[in-house]
């Protein structure tokens, strides 16, 4: 079970998590064809390798936060509060952000 | 063969029985005793029984082969738990043990005569047989069921065991308690560190419990260090399942003080993988026969247990594990009929005998006579941990096994006779530097190497030039890997998975690397291209009941609960909740609210406090419908969908004050009506403000409801009922029963005129008896959830989860006079907009009468066309006590849903029922008078 490290409250078992999706997904109520909708409902990215994503600690301080986090070994090299800036530790073609 | 003769010798210094105590116990129904310390299987050794068990497919007797917890066919049924690992499980006075699998009796198997047909039960038998077709799935379970090796589960009415789960955070967790694991736990102690060392025996030791009296003085002198330090936490007969992200480790502790197993899951700093050597089978025609065992089995039945295993032995050795056997047989006063030393070239080719070892075949053709063979042909590292961390091991021919790449994750380390091989003092040293390196880490600072072990050279062994078994649980002989890799199934997973074998009960521990060569040896590749499959958690068997440990989510009841139990509630648990059903006669119930007045618990629904100057846009982006109007004082109605359009949730949101609201939801969705709402305003409209304060705990939910219902709250209440101020669909504020702040507010879920009243849930119970004993001229009386839902479906409400599932988006719900498409958003809007658009061509939720107004079809029941084409459902259905005949909800088609249409119902018998559907959803009262009087 991955450790995720809250920026309000600490490190923390991933089960008081809930995963609230990848990162960088565009809502667009007012011209979404159906199928650019359903895309965005249900098609995910999911590369191999690191993606952004968000978490909301339900069991925790009820905030959601963001992450980045390789999906190959499941490390999780920064979170931060959700809409801050990401750490520059990566470049957005890294992420595919 | 019957249990014949004392196979006991003389006390032997490291002896784990205790032999003052006798423990008597029934094998196959026969009175049989050993003693205490004594395993089941050491104990039947020591009464001389050979044959523990009949194989998987063709029913071979089977005997003793490793003497530990995964010897492969030593599990046997003991009283009503059955798949016993019976030389890991010591024996109890009275335990009832038998044989799995043997019938009618173990020494007569009649099914042994699948032997002769066996040849006809090919390899890839489950995989070809039972891939297709499905259909004949239940006719597979019963021939499985027959066969298949384990034993009978528990009678119903067995008394339930107790598992539990722990939570602990060690610094360093060792795994395995040998010399080396040992040394690594009290060199991290030294420095501090919190350490858990876990040991699947029972003592700590490892392979110096059956040593020589130089291993016994070393294990006394490191027990000894162990044990001096409060640090060092040991768990003995506990076995690490498995490695998960970020060190989560998870320990099977199986003889708990108060759980029949614990399942405990560390947060580990440092892991140490110190989990020895496993001895490796060989290969040979007749090597399943009982009387073939690894030179470790017998070193273990006569060091730990004082049994000798046989009279005369031919011992087939290439290491010095194999050498030390044949003076401890010697010893024990077995003969030593042969020795075949592999380093000289020698080989076995067959055990010979039926039932039992009689002779041995030697590579040179000679034979001799003997009860046991003996064989040391090489080591197997158990390095699924380290896998488990990332780690490929890798092929070290010269040693002929598998070692680990050291490539897996820093916070994992490997100590002693998985790393290599060395003297006791070597093993010692590796564990020690291994154990403050292990700390350092623990605390943080960069990890630094630590010098490994090298593997002694060692003979590659593998098989004979004979047929063997290869896996002695699944029954899967050499040649059997040999035809799968000529059928194309020809890597170690395909084949693997084709021949089953090393998947059973040992996982993998004794049987993967001699599969992995006899495949490299058939498809002509080395070791290191054919690979060894992934080894996947757990490493050792878990029992469910360990997984699932207690349960730690508490059910939550309402204050009045007591109350509710002391009157004669039958409970029901709904959404976490314990409620009343019914308190006896819910359609008396149900009759009394529509003709006096009626109470209920309300409490689990969801109830969320909102404050700010934003709430009406969060109202109008999470409701389908439109809040811009909604006056102080006033209370509405919506419904949420989803962002695919499909109804989530549903309840009546009042506002109190200017920026003062509070919303109900339905009592499952609360929780996940908040979540949602928080990530409106967290992630996409941040800039709102709104504070969001669940009271669902907080205040006490009491429904009134009935044509009395405004006659008995007026007793008790300073607040204005005249309809004329206070009218349908609108909420107040003020006293009830003495208790101020409570909030009132009309609504008609149950379609009669009725006051929801939401009070401080400490007085709930005070309001309750309130309203119970003012209202006794008015005939009021408590009503549970069953009265409320028969009385919604008289009335044609519906219920989310009910009425509607996972795919029923707002329209088909008939909830399109609640949807304004006109908002510039809300959730699920494009799908509602495209919804709308089909203009009614979609399933529709309809009242339906069946045409016999005496019967009730269950709910779910199918709707069908033309014969037996599904295409509806009866989603809600009751006998309604106000009209006296059924009632129900549906989903239909399009074409079904006009008002008329006749619909064709499957009952459960498979009978088939009219039904028509109605013009309104409301049977009772579809003016609304009632409710709005
Ligand atoms: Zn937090």
């Amino acid at each position: 079970m991955l450790v995720i490290d809250c920026p309000y409250c600490g490190p923390r078992n991933s089960t008081e998590f809930r995963h609230a999706g990848e990162a960088g997904k565009s809502r667009d109520v007012a011209n979404s064809t159906p199928a650019e909708w359903r895309r965005y409902l249900y098609e995910f990215n999911n590369p191999l390798g690191w993606v952004r994503e968000h978490w909301f600690h339900s069991s925790g301080c009820r905030r959601y936060i963001s992450s980045e986090r390789h999906t190959g070994n499941n490390e999780v090299r920064w979170v931060v509060p959700f809409g801050t800036p990401a750490p520059s530790t990566t470049s957005d073609k890294e992420t595919g952000a | 063969m019957s249990a014949s003769g004392n196979w006991r010798i003389a006390p032997q210094p490291g002896e784990v029985i205790d032999r003052s105590q006798k423990v008597n116990f029934t094998w196959n129904g026969s009175p049989a005793s050993g003693y205490a310390g004594d395993t089941i299987v050491s104990a039947l050794m020591a009464s001389g029984v050979r044959v523990m068990s009949r194989s998987f497919k063709y029913h071979r007797p089977r005997g003793v082969i490793t003497a530990t917890f995964f010897d492969p066919n030593c599990s046997f049924q003991v009283g009503q738990e059955p798949n016993v690992r019976g030389a890991h499980r010591m024996v109890r006075n009275g335990d009832d043990v038998n044989a799995q699998n043997a019938w009618p009796s173990l020494n007569f198997d009649i099914r042994a005569a699948n032997q002769v047909v066996g040849r006809f039960l090919g390899p890839g038998f489950y995989y070809k047989t039972f891939i297709k077709p499905q259909k004949l799935w239940p006719a597979y379970q019963k021939v499985l069921s027959t066969f298949a090796p384990g034993g009978a589960p528990p009678a119903i009415g067995t008394p339930q065991e107790i598992f539990d789960k722990r939570f602990v955070h060690p610094d360093v967790l060792v795994a395995g308690g040998g010399p080396a694991g040992m040394a690594a736990a009290i060199e991290a102690a030294r420095t501090g560190a919190k350490v858990i060392l876990v040991e699947e025996e029972y003592e700590l030791g490892g392979h110096l419990r059956y040593g020589g009296t130089e291993s016994l003085a070393t294990l006394a002198a490191l027990r000894a260090e162990v044990a001096s330090f409060d640090n060092i936490e040991v768990l003995t007969d506990s076995v690490v399942s498995g490695r998960y992200d970020d060190n989560w480790v998870g320990v099977v502790q199986r003889s708990g003080i108060w759980a029949k197993e614990r399942m405990i899951k560390a947060r580990v700093g440092t892991l140490v993988v110190a989990a020895g050597l496993i001895e490796r089978p060989y290969v040979f025609e007749g090597n399943d026969l009982p009387g073939v065992m690894l030179a470790t089995a017998a070193l273990r039945l006569i060091g730990l247990h004082a049994v000798k295993p046989g009279t005369s032995a031919v011992v087939f050795t290439a290491n010095s594990t194999g050498d030390e056997a044949i003076e401890r047989l010697r010893a024990a006063g077995v003969s030593i009929a042969r020795v075949l030393d592999a380093r000289k070239g020698e080989n076995v080719t067959r055990a010979l005998g039926r039932g039992q070892v009689s002779g041995v075949e030697a590579g040179d053709g000679s034979k001799t006579s003997a009860d046991l063979l003996i064989t040391a042909t090489g080591w197997t590292a158990p390095t699924s941990l380290l896998n488990m961390a990332g780690d490929r091991p890798v092929w070290n021919a010269a040693g002929a096994r598998f070692t680990p790449s050291e490539l897996f994750h820093s916070s994992v380390m490997a100590a002693g006779g998985i790393v290599g091989d060395g003297t006791t003092a070597e093993l010692i040293a590796h564990g020690r530097a291994v154990g403050i390196e292990a700390a350092s880490r623990a605390r943080g600072e960069a990890a630094k190497p630590v010098a490994a072990l090298i593997p002694d050279a060692h003979p590659a062994l593998f098989q004979s030039t004979t047929v063997g078994f290869l896996d002695l649980s699944e029954d899967v002989k050499n040649k059997d890997i040999v035809s799968a890799a000529k059928e194309g199934y020809d890597s170690s997973e395909l084949a693997k998975r084709f021949t089953t074998s090393a998947m059973g009960p040992s996982q993998g521990k004794l049987e993967m690397v001699n599969t992995m060569a006899v495949l490299a040896e058939a498809t002509g590749r080395d070791f290191q291209s054919t690979g060894t499959t992934v080894w996947r958690p757990p490493y050792a068997p878990i029992s469910l009941g360990a997984l699932a440990g207690r349960v730690f989510e508490p059910d939550r009841v309402s204050p009045m609960q007591l109350w509710h139990e002391a009157h004669g509630a039958k409970d029901m648990v709904a959404a976490q909740w314990i409620r009343p059903e019914h308190y006896g006669n819910p359609q008396a119930e149900a009759l009394n609210v529509r003709s006096n007045v009626g109470i209920i618990d309300l409490t689990p629904l969801g109830k969320l406090d909102l404050h700010g100057p934003d709430i009406v846009k969060l109202l109008n982006l999470a409701y389908t419908n439109t809040w811009d109007n909604l006056a102080v004082g006033s209370v509405r109605y919506g419904v949420m969908c989803a962002e695919d359009g499909v109804v989530m949730d549903d309840g009546v949101t009042g506002r109190l004050g200017d920026d003062h609201y509070l919303m109900t939801t339905t009592s499952s969705g609360a929780g996940n009506v908040w979540d949602w709402l928080e990530m409106w305003l967290q992630t996409v409209h941040r800039e709102w403000q709104v504070t969001i304060t669940p009271v669902t705990t907080a205040l006490v939910s009491i429904n009134v409801a009935g044509p009395n219902s405004r006659e008995l709250l007026s007793r008790i209440t300073d607040i204005d009922l005249d309809p004329a101020v206070f009218g349908y669909m609108k909420v107040r504020q003020g006293t009830v029963a003495g208790v101020a702040d409570c909030i009132v507010w009309r609504i008609g879920f149950t379609g009669e005129l009725s006051y929801e009243i939401h009070v401080p849930a400490s007085y709930g119970l005070h309001v309750w008896e309130t309203l119970l004993e003012v209202g006794k001229d008015l005939g009021v009386a408590p009503f549970g959830i069953e009265a409320q839902r028969i009385l919604r479906l008289e009335k044609g409400h519906f219920i989310v989860g009910q009425d509607t599932d996972g795919l029923t988006q707002a329209y088909e719900a008939g909830l399109g006079g609640l949807v304004k498409l006109a908002k510039e958003d809300f959730s699920g809007k494009p799908e509602l907009v495209w919804q709308e658009a089909l203009a009614g061509n979609y399933s529709h939720l309809v009242a339906v009468e069946t045409v016999d107004p005496l019967l009730v079809p269950a709910e779910a029941s199918q709707i069908v066309e033309n014969g037996n084409e599904i295409v509806g459902r009866i989603t809600s259905s009751r006998m309604s006590p106000t009209l006296k005949r059924s009632v129900c909800l549906a989903h239909v088609p399009a074409s079904l849903s006009t008002p008329g249409s006749r619909l064709t119902i499957v009952l459960e018998n498979g009978d088939r029922a009219a039904a028509i559907v109605r013009e309104d959803l409301a049977f009772v009262d579809p003016e609304g008078v009632r409710l709005r009087g």
